[in-house]
């Protein structure tokens, strides 16, 4: 009887063992690892990434002594605290763009769990046959790093003395920053509406701002109320413009009778640095046929920022917002190395775009901003 | 205290008619001392109840009890209540405000622009020694002074304690010092004056070291009052490559930025909702 129990346990805990090599995708790995067709060699090669075995990763490669490890683990890992590292491999799709005998082209969809929220990232990778297998060939490239070199920042700093909570009633404080909403737009998407439009820090002084909004119904209750979260530059210099916008999901347009904005700003502390200018904006259509706007970004500071946040307005031909658009980017920002974005645009706003404005949120591990 | 309150508010209920027999001032000084008459020669439980004070003490002779300025701090109404063998007799009294002592003073905004007409307000309170709102009308000297120019003088009457004034900043931006005066008190608030929005801005292109920068000229509002360092000022740069923005800082007075310039070039510069003049460049080597 005695024995009867242990054996009991000992096939339970081989049973658990083996649901959890299946769920971790063990099944899938043994699978793939024939690599037979330029399709498997793909699957293989982003399972080893979703494990993070970067050993076996590059070891799968048709080029691996031709790839530096470190270029390779930032292409798809991240570093120095970027985005994607705090992100997971969550699942990918793979299907062929086109072969013949000895290479073939595949592109995969990869979908990161990020810190962020999803992060959809589309590859094309080249496949080339060796011997009865086939294996990916990663593009050879050394991690662009910056030379040795001495930036002098000789940035603005703002800090802020308030009253203290002993002083007494009527003693002089400091006023919250005066910013001013300079446009709105409500805008009728197919599943929601979207409230989005600009605001100007008008202040000398640097500005924490949020905006929200509260659509009222024609007898002037509330229907619903929502901010802006991180479709907005929270921190705004003296004089400096932000997009922002609003989703209210599941809502209709027809029932709104107005809507009540509300622009919340605060002082606190704030730096001038980095500048990020934001080079080769162009409107495009990615490979899945959806537009995009894309460019890169250039940190002209000495700082590394880890976590680069692109805001992107879009205008008509009279100047007002039709549309705002944002997105992270995976990579940190290293000082004076581009770095490019994409931010997608709804193909029916598309054609009406006339102009566009593209600004960076950043994040940087010592402050942010 | 909440039984020393509900044995005063039974003692008075259960002797109105007696009332008459204690006699107070019709008004008294806040903290100044003065004294209640009685035709009651005992002594007695005395009880002295204000808007912030209920006080008790035994008086050894109840034809005239002293009450001393320490009591009657507080602005109000007072219930003064003597309890002896005999019964109890009342008396209700007001104090008033003593003369003004205190001030405080709101200054409204902490920063503004140059040039706005009644854009400052001063309001100022007046109060006692004890902190008593003083509702009586009295004379309040507001002063303004801006760097090394001469003080501007200006005097409301207070009315229930309150007296304010508007004024327009000056040209200059820099502090403006706002006080008020009241007898011996005096209160001063401090309110920054600052430049407006741009005017006039204007951009130039320079190469340096084979690299393209576009620099503003010192960016001044419309008095010629410099803006403040770290103002953004955004350059937009069109050319075959596409567009690029960069939102760059005012230091020392200039924004300045670099640009890779590819081809014909076209470049805005912009601050807030004003806007500048439009470069043609042409990119060299």
């Amino acid at each position: 009887m005695k024995y009867v129990l242990s054996i009991s346990i000992g096939a339970v805990t081989f049973l658990l063992i083996c649901i959890a090599w299946l769920q971790s995708g063990g099944l899938a790995r043994e699978r793939m690892r024939s690599s037979r067709t330029p399709d498997e060699a793909t699957r293989l090669l982003l399972t080893q990434v979703q494990a993070r075995n970067w050993d076996k990763a590059l070891s799968s490669l048709a080029n691996t002594n031709d790839v530096d490890k470190a270029s390779f683990v930032h292409d798809l890992g991240g570093s120095n605290g970027s985005l994607l590292t705090y992100a997971t491999l969550e699942k990918f799709d793979v299907w062929p763009l086109h072969a013949n005998e000895q290479q073939a082209t595949v592109r995969a969809k990869l979908h990161y769990s990020t810190a962020v929220g999803p992060l959809d990232d589309v590859r094309d990778f080249q496949v080339q046959r060796a011997g009865d297998t086939w294996k990916v060939s990663w593009p050879a490239g050394k991690l662009e790093k910056p030379a040795p070199q001495v930036i002098p920042v000789n940035y603005l700093r703002w800090d802020v003395i308030n009253r203290g909570a002993e002083d007494d009633w009527g003693v002089q404080n400091v006023d919250s920053p005066q910013v001013r909403i300079v446009s709105m737009n409500a805008l009728q998407r197919p599943d929601r509406v979207v409230i989005l439009g600009e605001i100007v820090n008008e202040d000398t002084i640097p500005a924490y701002i949020n905006v929200g909004a509260t659509l009222l119904r024609a007898d002037g209750n509330a229907m619903a109320q929502e901010n802006s979260f991180d479709k907005i530059s929270h921190i705004l210099l003296p004089k400096q413009v932000s997009p922002y916008r609003i989703d209210f999901p599941g809502v209709q347009l027809k029932d709104i009778k107005s809507v009540r904005m509300d622009a919340k700003s605060m002082l606190v502390p704030a730096s001038a640095d980095p500048v990020i200018a934001v080079n080769r904006q162009r409107l495009e259509t990615d490979p899945l046929g959806k537009k995009v706007l894309r460019g890169e970004l250039l940190n002209q500071s000495g700082q590394i920022v880890n976590i680069p946040h692109v805001l992107a307005s879009y205008y008509d031909g009279s100047g007002k917002v039709i549309w705002v658009s944002d997105g992270y980017v995976d990579q940190e920002l290293q000082p004076q190395i581009p770095v490019s974005f994409a931010v997608d645009l709804p193909d029916d706003i598309a054609p009406k775009v006339q102009n566009y404005h593209v600004t960076v949120n950043h994040f940087s591990s010592s402050h942010t901003s | 205290m909440r039984a020393l309150v509900i044995t005063v508010m039974v003692a008075t209920m259960c002797c109105p008619l007696l009332a008459s027999d204690l006699k107070a001032p019709a008004t008294v000084v806040a903290g100044t001392d003065f004294v209640i008459a009685s035709a009651e020669s005992q002594g007695g439980t005395f009880y002295l109840i204000g808007p912030s004070l209920v006080s008790k003490r035994e008086v050894q002779n109840g034809s005239e009890i002293s009450v001393p300025g320490d009591e009657i701090k507080s602005a109000g109404v007072y219930t003064a209540l003597l309890c002896s063998g005999a019964g109890c007799v009342s008396t209700d009294f007001y104090v008033k405000p003593s003369s003004p002592a205190r001030l405080s003073l709101l200054a409204h905004p902490s920063r503004v622009r140059v040039a706005e007409p009644n854009a400052i307000s001063a309001v100022a309170l007046v109060f006692d020694k004890f902190r008593n709102l003083v509702v009586e009308p009295a004379q309040v000297e507001f002063q303004a002074v801006a760097g090394e120019a001469q003080p501007i003088s200006q005097s409301r009457t207070a009315a229930n304690g309150i007296a304010w004034i508007r004024l327009t900043s000056g040209k200059k931006e820099g502090p403006i010092k706002v006080g008020a005066i009241i007898g011996p008190a005096k209160e001063l608030r401090v309110v920054r004056q600052v430049a407006s929005d741009a005017c006039n801005l204007r951009i130039k292109p320079e190469w340096a070291a084979g690299k393209f920068y576009v620099s503003t000229d010192p960016v001044r509002d419309c008095s010629g009052n410099a803006v403040p360092d770290g103002t953004v000022v955004s350059f937009t740069k069109t050319d075959r490559s596409g567009k690029t923005t960069v939102d760059a800082p005012v230091k020392r007075g200039i924004a300045r930025v670099q640009m890779p310039v590819d081809g014909n070039a076209r470049i805005f510069v912009a601050s807030g909702v004003v806007t500048g003049n439009e470069l043609n460049v042409t990119g060299k080597q």
